[in-house]
């Protein structure tokens, strides 16, 4: 039976280390909403969300009540809307109605976020996926709740080099045209190589058309329980470390896997994976970066970090994988800037720099996140920190991402506020050297040799 | 049979244990565990219930239970067994 000190524990670890499920993501197929008549299309797509999440979040809330463990956000996941408005739309325009109806539904089912408005471009683009790219900025500026991803490269495929010049200019124009609001909408546009079909975070979250028809996808958190549990070994061998890591991501990631069977069994729709990730909030406490210091460094970015990170980051697979029957999405450590206290002190610091942070990525589920930049960094620059990102993953084969927001107004020293979940950051240097050469040849680079493997 | 914790923390004071239990019994709620400890001052209880008697919803008992905590200066929080099974029961 269950005695008091483990509830103890477990009940300290939701009230003082900020234990909780970040969110419990629904994705919903529109693979059979697909019409040619952008109308017709707009009603299936909002009727199928509106059907389907009606009962999303007040389920949520209830499990969050009976387990006594907050679950952060609920929020939805589509089908990449490049393939669901191909044979509808014939302009920007019709796929920013799409995007305007993908909102309606988020707010009509109370979802704070929905995912999908992507495109998977990783070899190719077909026109409507080139016309979805280039209708992000007009979408994430005339919506509040959209979230949008374009996978660019993949280690089966290579990088998809027109792609990554064009998302240069698109994510300069994004800012352009959210540039009242510190450029915010860039903070909602991820590019991405070997993007995962089942992640539930966003701005990533799509609905992989190799997904059933509807499925539950559950993102655990708990930056603050890790840090708490190597507070009680300083001074300990890397064994003693490992251990600890493992034993406290096994019972967090046990949280993630009950709720989402319970979200899976009351909304009758099938559970899909638990993702491990440790995702920072930029709340004291709540943070990657201050794990990387309890393990003995000054701050993020000190000589050390790239293997502390690894460290951290397989011991939370360990630990994770047997606590959940299915784990997938990014699983692993987060290490966006503006969202992570840690992070945000050590750049002021001048301790981390976007090269140190590249370095990072390599060790780490995903790529170069929430990260200000100056609003006059020129497209191509950006194209070519989005190659170097993507040849990580493709080379390493694992998720690599970059989210990036070049704050148009605003240069180096400055700093800039998002609010809530997305945080704030000081601008960071980005190299002024020119790679416009390089980005502008065309084409693609090929998949490297070790993708052949058949 | 599903079973609920019910945790009490807070400064020790009188009567703690005979509100909370009449507040069950009114409701229909029978226990059938509990443990208590005092650590420096400080009351610690931990009940096990079963509510499938319970003559209200989940949520407004804890709920309730909230409030009556607020009342007598604890903390009172009601929640499925089956979270902390999860995370220390393999």
């Amino acid at each position: 039976m269950i005695n008091i000190y483990e509830v103890a524990e477990t009940n300290k670890m939701v009230e003082k280390e900020n234990l909780d499920v970040r969110t419990i993501t629904l994705g919903i197929s529109l693979l059979d909403c697909i019409d040619s008549d952008i109308k017709v299309l707009n009603d299936k797509i909002y009727n199928k969300i509106t059907s389907y999440a009606r009962d999303l979040v007040k389920v949520g809330e209830d499990i969050s009540t009976e387990f006594g463990i907050p679950i952060v956000n609920k929020r939805i996941s589509v089908t990449p809307i490049a393939l669901i408005g191909g044979a509808a739309c014939k302009s920007t325009d019709d796929f920013v109605s799409i995007a305007l109806t993908l909102d309606k539904a988020a707010k009509a089912v109370g979802v704070n976020f929905i995912g999908g408005y992507s495109a998977l471009v990783a070899k190719g683009m077909t026109p409507a996926e080139e016309m979805l790219i280039r209708s992000i900025p007009d979408a994430l500026a005339s919506t509040d709740r959209i979230m949008s991803s374009v996978n660019l490269g993949s280690t089966k495929t290579g990088i998809n080099m027109d792609a990554v010049r064009l998302m240069g200019d698109v994510i300069k124009e994004t800012a352009e045209k959210t540039k009242e609001k510190d450029s915010l909408g860039c903070t909602k546009l991820v590019v991405l190589c070997n993007a995962p079909d089942d992640n539930p975070f966003m701005a990533g979250a799509f609905h992989g058309v190799t997904e059933a028809d509807a499925i539950i996808n559950v993102g655990v958190s708990g930056p603050g329980v890790v840090k708490y549990a190597l507070e009680q070994v300083r001074g300990e061998s890397f064994e003693v470390l490992c251990e600890t890591i493992k034993k406290t991501a096994f019972k967090v990631t046990r949280v993630g896997q009950i709720v989402a069977k319970e979200a899976s069994k009351r909304l009758g729709i099938p559970f899909g994976i638990v993702d491990l990730s440790l995702a920072p909030t930029p709340a004291v406490g709540d943070s990657v970066a201050d794990i990387l210091c309890e393990m003995g460094l000054e701050h993020a970015g000190a000589p050390g970090t790239t293997a502390a990170l690894a460290l951290l980051n397989d011991q939370v697979k360990k630990g994770g994988v047997m606590a959940s029957s299915y784990v997938g999405g990014l699983s692993g450590a987060f290490i966006p800037v503006s969202e992570d206290q840690g992070m945000i002190d050590a750049v002021n610091a001048g301790a981390l720099t976007i090269e140190k942070l590249e370095a990072m990525t390599c060790v780490c589920s995903v790529g170069l996140d929430m990260i200000a930049i100056p609003g006059d960094t020129p497209n191509t620059t950006i194209s070519g920190i989005i190659a170097d990102e993507l040849a990580i993953g493709m080379i390493n084969q694992k998720t690599t991402a970059v989210r990036v927001i070049p704050v148009i107004g605003k240069g180096v020293g400055d700093n800039v506020e998002f609010g809530g979940l997305l945080g704030h950051a000081p601008i960071m240097p980005v190299n002024g050297f020119d790679c416009s050469d390089f980005v502008n040849r065309g084409g693609r680079i090929p998949a490297p040799i070790h993708s052949f493997k058949n | 049979m599903k079973k609920t914790i019910i945790t009490v923390v807070g400064m020790d004071t009188v009567g703690i244990i005979a509100k909370v239990c009449t507040y069950l019994a009114d409701n229909g709620i029978n226990i059938l565990d509990i443990s208590q400890t005092i650590v420096q001052g400080w009351f610690n209880m931990m009940m096990i219930t079963d509510m499938s008697g319970a003559n209200k919803a989940f949520g407004d008992i804890s709920a309730e239970l909230t409030a009556l905590g607020e009342e007598i200066g604890v903390q009172i929080k009601c929640q499925s067994e089956d979270i902390f099974s999860a995370m220390h029961r393999i």
